[in-house]
């Protein structure tokens, strides 16, 4: 069944024609043709697919497109401004921290998301103090970003990357 | 002309980083090919071997929205000159699990996936025969193994000498089946005009899909385009072309539109390849002051019925130590399996972790120190061969491993070293990989105003071309890395082999220096300035080294583990680790670290997680996803110390440089479960090392 919605996508409305079971992410990479987020398994497994939901990393095969409503969809390219790069985009080149590039977009909205959710204190599973302000060591950063599966495992340099930008933003020492 | 400082081996930041950092870099799929995109989906069979005996597509083909189900029955005719996977939906004989049976084309991927459920396939399904077993009758010697190395061979007595040998190890590893598993999934969106075909495609070499597309259809050269700029990954499984490259092209032709076919991440279990078990045999002989006097490597391992897929898992034991008897052999056994494929250093992987777990379990039979095990066996010539080394640098990448790993004085015994709960342990492993240069072809223009056009298809699959190549060039050119403009990724191009075989930038990279020679002899020729409308020069490299026959060829390394597994639970850890190679020229500092980093990674994680789990009664693949198959992840990783030696090899090629895609993952399994061994003390000879084989 096909049915009529408005997706807010890094800034802009696009009203579309979707079917009921189509993805967040297919609604984007088939339908309107944003390729930013990819796709990478379709199941929730891989984390390609991430992108920011109202600021909140969300796998997008997981999102039926039609429960998005009006949320502001963010993607990858959509974190830089005024066509600046995002000082995410910035630490990942510098740290050559890909190397296929196919999960990387979705690796740094989850750095996004990963940043956010340290400045507002969420802890990780490898959080040893519940109540202390959240500290991005490499530790957490591996954790954190765990749900991103690189195949091409530049994870030894996505670490550093993150690691970067939580410094220059405060969330680490 | 003016003078600038070499840029080669510079650690450039990626040419093509910040598209690719922000999602719009083009991958397969996400090129734009000028209409609406129609989407295909695939019904497979459910059974391993045995016959269609009724397939009605009737509901499928009454879904609105579907434009066409392809079938046996009506699919378009390819070539009989299709091997092996490749004559899709020509037969109703089915050969493996998840073969493609039927094939659903419809406006949206939504109405074409449900579709599939559409398509009722009923099936006379005959007892399957999958389970790899080294006793089995039906083994079989295969006329060579790939990369046209010899099945087997043998050098001296090497029974004799072990019977006679003061120490001797015989012992039998097992390597399980795995899948390459790049992030982008295969894709391939066709579109025909007339009669001439263009593919956007997922793959590590136009020109290798260009050429099946061509004899599947029947067409020139001329008549198929395959375009594949940016490529997520491959790792092997993308070097072929598969099943549904051709699929993809057959619906476009049918329906007459723009059609796209992403395999499912589940499909990609049994329609682009794995990498076969293996059962290895290994038996080391040695004096009583560790000098080999026997090596033997006896290799059993599967390929499909359909097809002859012989990896060369022992060759990387006709290189490594000096021993005057030694035997390698390979054989295999025919089994209803989907067609096995490259994975990363074929042959080598599963290889060197069979001879570099065996050579680990000498030293301790010895008492001697693993590294120093492996010097005292430093062969002067190729052992096999006799033929003299390009050059070989494996004991300074053990020493200068050892010491920035901090080796030295490490206690021999196993099982002893404890850390609250986890049980603590080190382990070392040497790599190596074949160093060899491909045909390409190349093409370098140069306009009125000094642009410099470098055209070659060469392949960027991450492994850092698109700016290693630029750098080559803008060296070879003697000018700026801005002056140079490189195109790659197109069968229009200019010949080239694909990605593969660590044999890409030793083979591009060598024809553009020599195409950038000739261009820059004409140039010379014409008072050093290009003529107004500018001067093109096509040139390349015919194929081998000329100097393959007289020299021996590889690269090495050597990698240092420290292994952490938790006493109550099993668990394996990996906090650090120190690898050390000597490939030659390396192009780019910068992407080079990141080619070692991921080839290392990619072999701890094998040796933690990665096992393709087959049915022994259906014969499929059960943990066919990544929540089912495990590849490591960040928490896998710790701190990695990558570092190479400066080695220079005037043999090899133009550039000296012997390809670095593979050595990475060579060799560090076995560091893995040599450091599990010296923690634990207890030997896993089978793969991965998961928690639970703690507790058998
Ligand atoms: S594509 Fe969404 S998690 Fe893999
Ligand atoms: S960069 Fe290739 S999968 Fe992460």
């Amino acid at each position: 069944m096909d049915t009529e919605i408005t997706l807010r996508v890094d800034g802009a409305a696009h009203p579309l024609t979707v079917d009921t079971r189509t993805t967040l992410l297919d609604a984007l990479r088939e339908r309107l043709r944003n390729t930013s987020p990819k796709k990478g398994c379709d199941h929730g497994q891989c984390g390609a697919c991430t992108v920011l939901l109202d600021g909140r990393r969300v796998n997008s095969c997981l999102v039926l497109a039609v429960t998005v409503g009006d949320a502001e969809v963010t993607t990858s390219n959509g974190l830089a401004t005024d066509g600046q790069p995002h000082p995410l985009h910035r630490s990942f080149v510098r740290r050559d921290a890909f190397q296929c590039g196919y999960c990387t977009p979705g690796q740094i909205c989850s750095a996004a998301g990963v940043l956010e959710e340290a400045r507002a204190g969420w802890p990780s599973a490898v959080t040893a103090d519940l109540t202390a302000a959240v500290e991005l060591t490499d530790t957490e950063i591996r954790e954190r970003m765990s749900g991103n599966l690189c195949r091409c495992a530049a994870y030894a340099h996505i670490v550093p990357a993150v690691a970067d930008v939580a410094a220059a933003e405060g969330v680490r020492r | 002309m003016t003078t600038i400082d070499r840029v080669l081996g510079a650690g450039i930041e990626r040419i093509d980083g910040p598209a690719k950092v922000r999602g719009s870099a083009p991958y397969a799929f996400e090129q734009d090919p000028g209409e609406p995109i129609t989407h295909l989906a695939l019904v497979q069979s459910t059974i391993n071997r045995g016959r269609i005996t009724r397939l009605d597509p009737s509901a499928a083909e009454a879904t609105p929205g579907v434009l066409a189900v392809l079938t046996p029955a009506n699919a378009p005719r390819l070539s009989g000159e299709l091997t092996a996977d490749l004559p899709v939906l020509q037969s109703l004989d089915v050969h493996y699990q998840g073969q493609v049976v039927a094939a659903v084309v419809a406006e949206t991927s939504e109405i074409a996936r449900a579709a599939v459920g559409g398509v009722r396939v009923e099936y006379a399904a005959e007892e399957p025969d999958v389970t790899l077993r080294a006793d089995r009758p039906d083994l079989y010697a295969p006329a060579q193994v790939m990369a046209g190395f010899a099945t087997d061979s043998v050098i001296g007595d090497v029974d004799g000498a072990l019977s006679t040998a003061a120490v001797t190890v015989d012992a039998t590893y097992e390597t399980p089946a795995q899948h390459n598993n790049p992030i982008e999934m295969h894709t391939s969106m066709a579109r025909w005009d007339g009669d001439s075909l263009t593919l956007w495609d997922a793959n590590q070499g136009p020109h290798t899909i260009q050429r099946d597309l061509m004899t599947a259809f029947g067409l020139t050269a001329g008549q198929v385009r395959v375009i594949s700029p940016y490529v997520g990954g491959g790792f092997g499984s993308k070097a072929f072309a598969h099943p549904h490259q051709i699929l993809a092209a057959m619906a476009a032709r049918v329906v007459g539109r723009t059609v796209v076919l992403e395999l499912t991440r589940q499909q990609m279990f049994s329609l682009v390849g794995h990498r076969t078990p293996t059962i290895q045999r290994v038996r080391l002989g040695a004096d009583s002051e560790g000098r080999l006097t026997a090596i033997s490597h006896e290799v059993v391992e599967h390929t499909a019925r359909i097809a002859e897929f012989a990896e060369q898992t022992a060759t990387a034991t006709r290189v490594m130590y000096a021993a005057p008897h030694r035997r390698t052999t390979h054989r295999l056994a025919r089994l209803d399996v989907p067609p096995p494929t490259i994975m990363r250093a074929p042959g080598e992987t599963p290889g060197m972790f069979a001879l570099e777990s065996a050579m680990d379990e000498l030293a301790h039979t010895l008492g001697i120190d693993p590294v120093e095990l492996r010097i005292r066996n430093e062969p002067p010539r190729d052992p096999e061969r006799d033929v003299p080394w390009s050059s070989r640098s494996l004991v300074e990448c053990l020493r200068t491993g050892a010491e920035r790993f901090g080796w030295a004085g490490r206690d021999l015994r196993p099982g002893v070293r404890t850390d609250g709960r986890w049980l603590v342990g080190t382990g070392v492993a040497a790599a190596t990989y074949p160093s060899r240069r491909r045909k390409a072809d190349c093409r370098i223009s140069v306009d009125g105003r000094g642009r410099y056009l470098v055209e070659i298809d060469g392949s960027d699959i991450g492994t850092g071309t698109w700016t290693a190549l630029t750098q080559i060039a803008a060296d070879a050119l003697h000018v700026g890395l801005g002056e140079v403009e490189l195109r790659i990724g197109d069968s229009r191009l200019p010949f080239a082999g694909g990605a593969g075989g660590s044999t890409g930038l030793a083979s591009w990279g060598s024809a553009v220096v020599l195409t950038a020679r000739q261009l820059r002899a004409r140039l010379e020729s014409l008072g050093g300035q290009p003529p107004p409308d500018g001067l093109t020069v096509d040139g390349g490299v015919p194929g081998p080294s000329p100097h393959a026959e007289q020299y021996s060829m590889h690269s090495f390394g050597a990698h240092f583990v420290e292994v952490r597994v938790d006493a109550d639970t099993g668990e394996v850890r990996v906090p650090r680790a120190t690898s050390v190679y000597a490939a030659g020229t390396i192009a780019n500092a910068t992407t080079a670290r990141s080619q070692f980093l991921g080839g290392f990674c990619m072999g701890l994680s094998m040796a933690l997680h990665e096992e393709s789990l087959q049915d022994e009664h259906f014969g499929h693949f059960v943990n066919h996803d990544l929540a089912g198959y495990h590849i490591a992840t960040n928490a896998d990783v710790g701190e990695i110390d990558i570092s190479w030696l400066d080695e220079e090899d005037p043999w090899v090629n133009e550039l000296g440089l012997k390809g670095i895609g593979e050595i990475g993952i060579v060799g560090a399994a076995a560091a893995v479960a040599n450091g599990y061994w010296h923690a634990t003390g207890r030997r896993i000879r089978d793969l991965p090392l998961t928690p639970d084989k703690f507790f058998r």
